[in-house]
């Protein structure tokens, strides 16, 4: 994996790791980030890992966009011995698959869609070999997924299943855009997932909704009144399928001040994880559950 | 209170130079899409320039001052009026208690900025008073004014007098800009060499799709991608990417059909390529472009890109020496 750099203008270095997303590209990304920003390189103003690449905003008035580039090219050569090991956390999302909300909003857009006569759980269920949707669920809930990037707008977390590649949900975005997806939609285009943090428009399959916010600009919400946005790069998130009695309550919950998300400190390690991802994820299921 | 919102007008917001370092979790810089015109409004009323000031686009508001005020209105040409009476653009002038704030149709360029002695005093929210209205952030209530709305000012400095004014060979941007600067990279290599030629020859007229996250261009050719079997996770569009970053003043070319430029409120990251980013000296331009307007993208190297930065911040130097406190 070698990575690709080039200039965005006059204030910005874009840095790919590889054109091709994986879990070693993602981590190579998120750990050259941290390098850079421990290495305190004066008039770097922001840095913003992505999926398998990432960029550095800069002032040139400060550093010649040359000299930066060295140093992180430096930075680059020097971090290929780290360790692929990250201190992180889990978070149990509830999610309320086939919800009305995002079915009503499917049904508005049909004509936007590759397949105007099914549901987009349907047809993700389909094109990715699931006899129905069910067990289409059951693989979606069933594994964790690692939030490989946060962004598009406020707080919005890209997820990548924690399975091997064969076992990847792909699906294609929508034809056309959506002009509208309800907040906190639980979505899918290309291998990523997304829950849609604001209302809006939206191009990626729809399956479900979460009750738990996780973008709040007035930081009234309790787990949320520390940063507006709850989502980092590196965070796993798995997903807890609910009825609607249990959405309604997290609702409730959430309304009255008192939803407490399950959140539980973990040490992700990639090495162990390559070796059986299926083995690896149970044991994040104790990390979880405490068993 | 200080002013009143009779009429909205289109989209005026409260802006000032926006709030840097959250872009890693989505939340842009935003503040005003013509930085040196707000720099500028706030220097002839005696503000710091960072000061909150409203950005009028296209179409001005009616505003009631119920105390004191020294304003300034800079950037695009749209006359104000006090009481009916018409105001010099650029130039500093008294509002009177009970006095109404008109403005004229617009003349030419897009969005105009009337700072006010004191700033616009809303809510600090992360280090910043500008409004981000796609994720209902900082500004008045995370949105544009409304009717009825009620804005309070901060204390002025003191140091304000009317009739000061920006010498017209210092209104950079003021005549609307016919060419935008473009640093090519990123994912460049994505088109032939050929298209890429066609994209900077080819005349684009602005969308009307054109707003603060971006600028959309149509009128030139399609563009022809290089072919490729697509990376894994980066979808089967040839102008799909696996979901990366997207610079300020980057050119996505979804579909390989019409440009999008971003601007300030940018969207900070997904899946389509992009063939170039805006030159940061030519981003106030691109504020002042009305639908319609014909553009065309000149690349430049990076050279090029810092002489032109450069030569922005000597015009903005020649103003603070005018008009400064120092």
């Amino acid at each position: 994996m070698t990575s690709r750099y080039s200039f965005g203008g006059d204030e910005h270095i874009f840095v790919e790791v590889d054109e091709a997303m994986s879990l070693d590209a993602f981590f190579k990304s998120l750990f050259l980030c941290k390098a850079i920003r421990e290495a305190g390189i004066k008039g770097v103003t922001e840095i913003c890992p992505a999926n398998a690449s990432f960029q550095v905003k800069f002032n040139p008035d400060v550093i010649a966009p040359d000299d930066l580039l060295r140093e992180i090219q430096a930075l680059e050569a020097a971090s290929g011995q780290a360790e692929p090991v990250l201190k992180t956390r889990i978070v149990e999302m509830p999610v309320l698959y086939n919800d009305p909300w995002t079915h009503e909003t499917l049904m508005r857009f049909r004509e936007r869609h590759q397949d105007p006569t099914g549901t987009d759980l349907d047809y993700a269920a389909r094109i990715n070999g699931y006899p129905n949707v069910t067990d289409f669920i059951a693989a979606h809930a069933g594994s964790p997924w690692f939030v490989s990037m946060v962004g598009f707008v406020a707080g919005l977390p890209f997820l990548y299943q924690m399975v091997e590649r064969a076992r990847q949900i792909e699906t294609p975005k929508y034809l056309r855009p959506r002009t509208d997806t309800p907040k906190l939609t639980v979505g899918h285009g290309g291998c990523f997932g997304a829950i849609y943090s604001v209302r809006g428009a939206g191009g990626y399959q729809m399956f479900g909704i979460t009750p738990m916010p996780i973008y709040d600009p007035k930081q009234e919400v309790g787990y949320l009144r520390e940063a507006m946005t709850f989502f980092k790069p590196g965070d796993i998130v798995r997903y807890k399928a609910v009825d609607r009695e249990g959405y309604d309550q997290a609702v409730r919950d959430v309304d009255a001040g008192r939803f407490d998300p399950l959140i539980r400190p973990v040490t992700f390690d990639l090495r162990e994880f390559s070796k059986n991802p299926t083995a690896y994820n149970h044991s994040l299921e104790g990390v979880l559950h405490g068993h | 209170m200080a002013i009143k919102v009779v009429k909205p007008g289109l989209a005026t917001a409260v802006q000032d130079l926006g709030r840097p370092g959250y872009y890693d979790v989505g939340i842009p810089l935003s503040g005003a899409m013509d930085r040196f015109a707000v720099r500028c409004a706030n220097l002839l009323v005696g503000n710091d320039e960072a000061a909150a000031a409203l950005e009028c686009v296209f179409m001005g508001p009616e505003l009631l001052f119920t105390a004191d005020a020294l304003v300034a209105v800079t950037g695009a040409e749209l006359p104000p009026k006090v009481d009916g009476v018409p105001q010099a653009g650029w130039t500093s002038f008294a509002i009177k208690a009970g006095q109404t704030l008109a403005f004229d149709f617009l003349k030419r360029g897009a969005r105009a900025y009337l700072a006010v002695a004191g700033g616009i005093d809303v809510p600090l929210v992360l280090g910043s008073r500008s409004t981000y209205a796609l994720g209902a952030l900082g500004g008045f209530e995370g949105r544009a004014l409304k009717a009825g709305d009620e804005l309070a000012l901060g204390a002025p400095a003191g140091a304000g007098v009317p009739g000061r004014t920006v010498p017209e060979g210092l209104r950079r941007g003021a005549i609307p800009t016919t060419t935008l600067r473009v640093v090519p990279g990123l994912y460049h290599h994505r088109i032939t060499q050929g298209s890429a030629d066609a994209f900077f020859r080819d005349t684009w007229k602005v969308a009307p799709e054109a707003d603060r996250i971006g600028y959309r261009f149509r009128g030139g050719q399609p563009l022809t991608f290089v072919e490729r079997t697509p990376p894994f996770g980066a979808g089967s569009d040839p102008s799909n990417i696996v979901d990366s970053c997207y610079p300020y003043g980057s050119i996505q070319v979804p579909g390989g059909t019409e440009p999008i430029v971003l601007h300030r409120d940018a969207v900070s990251g997904g899946g389509y390529f992009m063939l170039g980013t805006v030159i940061s000296a030519d981003m106030d331009f691109i504020g002042q472009l009305q639908p319609h307007s014909k553009i065309q993208f000149v690349p430049v190297t990076m050279a090029e890109a810092l002489a032109a930065r450069r030569e922005r911040q000597a015009t903005l130097e020649a103003v603070r020496g005018l008009l400064g406190p120092g």
